[in-house]
């Protein structure tokens, strides 16, 4: 008889238990009763809308916040995480959506901060060093050491961040949104990278709110909603629509259903367009095209390769270097001609910027006042000196009304609505004076799958309408569902075109890389 | 031409000495502003060290009471400015305002309390002072031509803070940039989030560098009162906490540059007071109001051409908030 046999099988216990989490901010109940089990040498990933409360539980596994009730168990063992250096003790490394990089330091002084072993540093860069040799030869992890940090591309900067994880000894990885940052490619190798410390025995969890990237990468999945799990699933039997049912608490379209572009006369033509950046750097280098009525044209890309710039010099706010911008056959860039914000906005040429926290509305306006910026002269707002305040809120509620913003109250700050609220009154304020043409920048960023879905048929609509759309975004989904014309930017140069219903992932991937477009592919 | 050769060693001389409280200030200075935590009270700390200083020497007789009272006088303001600005996030400008003014009140306030002197301490004697220290062979060497006449006139014959300054700068360049501390210090300076996510206190962190602050101001007001004079008068910093951060900013928060920007503030002071009324050869006198104006032509000059692109530590002024 075998010993050993008797001896009932002792179940592995999770690396990462959690159990009733509770964590309040002020008023707001940011995590409700939050229990899940995460296997060891799995891919875990946790999913979510914008402010599901992903990231604050993350940050409480991570010693980052403390939660108000509930249990941490790390391998079977309660842990009381007071802090990150305790959460690194235990063996857990996170990887933030912002990165906690020095940008002055060099890779190897980022890596060795806060687990320096002398007071002196020379003998813990040494063992960094070959440390770091050691991870990059086994995870093919290679980022040069002495590299500073501000000159590193992103994809390289959070290949650091795993770098430093690893250098302190994690086996539980956490990373919050890894991808939003990335190309399609760098996100290729992250994955590869992942894929390849799990088999390594590591247990990785994956924050994002990008359906995809769990399908694709994970093992497990737990889903939350308003702070709370709604469920847990095994990746192999689940689909996206089941997956993102979860998450919106309803069904949702994933892909938007249209019927094929009419396109009819051109209304914005750009003729080899150069435009600077503030520092005087040229950030659009000869870019032409056209927007025809009744179309979407996406403007795909990494972002900072020019899109932004392009943008703002269309809607005015950017002065044009040279190059020509027609508006129905107008030259706007002719010497003596006025190109501001206003006068586009007049010739009926409509701007939703990318970042609406910057440039689309004052938070601590309240609703009206952001819901009328740029109109606010126009005779139904406005008398000879005073506004008119009743005016004012009874239209602005009408338009808040018209796009669902909820609550319909324009007599709330800007700053008390969702991200996704916020986006629709700056899209209903621009679209409601039903413009010819409608610019509009990261229509979706940072906003839930449920305005996401509502934002992109008003698009739709629109186009339907016989307007004509110019849409910039780094998110690939949301240009291949949407554009009927697909340009891509790099470096401030249009790489190429391609028609929405030849245009695959991995195509736009490699052209957001630089690579131009195979003569053939473009017929 | 020998005439020419003394004035060139006294000018030296004296900038030494007037470099000196720059240098410590600006040092002071750079540890508060590498851990992200302006410090404009550098003056205010000064006067403070230079009145404790001033008074415990003259009430013991005692120069080095008289410095430690000063290093526990400063370090006791910066510790304040560390609980408003740090612990409770206040803003640092106003601090470090707030604690000038009340230094160039308290001070002469307290003196005139206890020494009857309108303000100032009473003049020291020279057992309550720091003298000069005259270094090995300086009188033998003193006679022989040019290099016997720098060792003995500039580099001898200071009193122990130039020295302890000059030593400054290097060894704190060695704490930033190769010892832990250092970039620990650096790091909260520019990303306190990427310190506390490494598992660092950033407020101890702070604390810290503003104890390093405290001690390098106290110092420099002692060589005030104790060193290169004999009591503490009455606004005696005279805004050199405001020149070393002026050349905190020339040196780009680096020490050695911070060093050399403070000899040519001090150079230029030392040739202003050394050239009125000089008949300088070729020249003839210069007027005294244009040498009056030179350190300040010189700042302008330096400041519109030589010093490019200067970045402070990026979250420098901003109180780190941990919970949102």
């Amino acid at each position: 008889m075998n010993a050993a046999r008797e001896v009932p099988a002792v179940p592995v216990p999770p690396a990462l238990e959690l159990r009733g989490i509770e964590k309040w901010f002020g008023n707001v109940h940011a995590n409700t009763d939050v229990s899940c089990k995460i296997e060891r040498g799995t891919i875990h990933g946790i999913i979510g809308e914008n402010g599901a409360g992903k990231s604050t539980l993350m940050s409480i596994v991570y010693g980052y916040y403390q939660a108000d009730a509930g249990e941490i168990l790390i391998n079977g063992e309660p842990a009381d995480i007071r802090g990150p250096e305790v959460a690194i003790a235990h063996g857990i490394g996170m990887v933030h959506q912002h990165f906690m990089l020095v940008n002055t330091f060099t890779v190897l002084e980022n890596v060795i901060l806060g687990v320096e072993d002398d007071f002196v540093l020379t003998r813990s860069l040494e063992k960094a060093r070959t440390e770091l040799n050691r991870l990059e030869r086994e995870y093919s992890l290679e980022v040069d050491p002495d590299a500073l940090i501000e000159d590193l591309p992103v994809g390289l900067q959070q290949r650091v961040e795993i770098l430093k994880a690893l250098y302190r000894g994690a086996e539980i990885l956490i990373l919050d949104e890894p991808t939003s940052v990335l190309t399609p490619q760098e996100v290729d190798q992250l994955f590869r990278i992942l894929r390849a410390l799990r088999d390594q025995g590591n247990t990785i969890i994956l924050i994002t709110h990008k359906l995809r990237e769990i399908m694709a990468l994970t093992d497990h999945v737990t889903i939350m909603r308003q702070g709370a799990v709604v469920g847990h699933v095994e990746t192999a039997e689940t689909s996206r629509e089941q997956l993102a049912e979860m998450m919106v608490g309803r069904s949702v379209l994933l892909r938007v259903e249209k019927k094929k572009a009419e396109p009819g006369a051109a209304v914005l033509e750009v003729e080899n367009l150069h435009v600077r950046d503030g520092l005087n750097v040229r950030r659009v280098n000869g870019v032409s095209f056209q927007v025809r009525e009744g179309e979407i044209l996406g403007i795909a890309g990494v972002a900072g390769n020019g899109q932004s710039e392009l943008l703002e010099a269309l809607a005015g706010i950017r002065a044009v270097e040279s190059g020509r911008i027609l508006l129905r056959g107008e030259d706007l860039t002719r010497p003596g001609a006025v190109r501001t914000p206003k006068s586009m906005r007049q010739l009926g040429l409509a701007h939703v910027p990318e970042e609406r926290l910057k440039m689309g509305l004052v938070e601590s306006f309240l609703a009206s006042e952001s819901g009328i910026l740029g109109h606010h002269h126009e005779e139904k707002y406005t008398g000879r000196i005073l506004t008119r305040g009743r005016a004012i809120l009874d239209d602005v509620a009408r338009q808040m009304k018209a796009f669902d913003v909820r609550p319909p109250d324009p007599s709330l700050l800007t700053s008390k609505f969702s991200g996704g609220n916020q986006q629709k009154i700056v899209l209903v304020r621009e679209i409601d004076p039903n413009p010819d043409i409608l610019l509009v920048g990261q229509p979706t960023r940072g906003v839930d799958i449920g305005a996401i879905e509502f934002i992109h048929r008003r698009l739709i609509e629109m186009r339907d309408e016989g307007k004509a759309i110019l849409l910039v975004s780094v998110e690939l989904d949301e240009i291949l569902s949407l554009s009927d014309r697909i340009l891509v930017m790099f470096n401030g140069e249009i790489v190429g075109e391609l028609p929405q219903a030849s245009a695959t992932e991995t195509q736009l991937g490699l052209m957001m890389a630089g690579e131009r477009l195979p003569a053939e592919a473009a017929k | 031409m020998l005439e020419f050769l003394s004035l060139f060693v006294l000018i030296i001389d004296a900038t030494l000495r007037v470099s000196t409280p720059l240098i410590l200030a600006a040092l002071a200075g750079l540890f508060a502003e590498r851990s992200g935590v302006f410090d404009i009270a550098l003056e205010g700390k000064m006067l403070g060290g230079a009145f404790a200083a001033g008074a415990v020497a003259a009430a013991t007789g005692s120069a080095w009471l008289g410095l430690g009272a000063a290093v526990l006088a400063s370090v006791a303001l910066a510790m304040v400015h560390a609980y408003a600005c740090v612990t409770h996030q206040g803003n640092q400008i106003i601090s470090g305002m707030a604690m000038n003014i009340l230094i160039a009140g308290l001070a002469p306030t307290l003196g005139l309390a206890w020494f009857s002197l309108g303000g100032q301490t009473p003049a020291l004697g020279d057992g309550a002072r720091f003298r000069p220290i005259t270094l090995p062979f300086a009188d033998a060497l003193a006679d022989v031509p040019i290099l016997g006449e720098i060792y003995s006139e500039i580099i001898s014959g200071h009193n122990i803070f130039v020295y302890i300054t000059l030593a400054a700068v290097p060894i704190t360049a060695w704490f930033l940039y190769r010892s832990r501390f250092g970039l620990r210090l650096r790091a909260v300076g520019e990303n306190p989030e990427a310190v506390d996510t490494a598992g660092i206190n950033v407020y101890w962190m702070r604390y810290q560098a503003l104890i390093v602050t405290g001690i390098l101001c106290g110092v420099a007001g002692a060589y005030l009162s104790t060193g290169q004079n004999a009591a503490f008068i009455r606004n005696m910093t005279a805004g050199q906490g405001f020149i070393a951060l002026a050349a905190l900013i020339f040196g780009k928060w680096r020490p050695v540059p911070t060093m050399l920007a403070c000899f040519m503030f001090a150079f230029a002071d030392a040739v202003q007071a050394r050239l009125q009324g000089v008949d300088l050869p070729i020249v003839g006198v210069i007027p005294v109001q244009f040498v009056d104006a030179l350190p300040f032509v010189l700042t302008v000059v330096v400041l519109a051409g030589f010093i490019g692109k200067s970045v402070a530590p990026k979250s420098g002024g901003i109180p780190y908030v941990k919970e949102r």
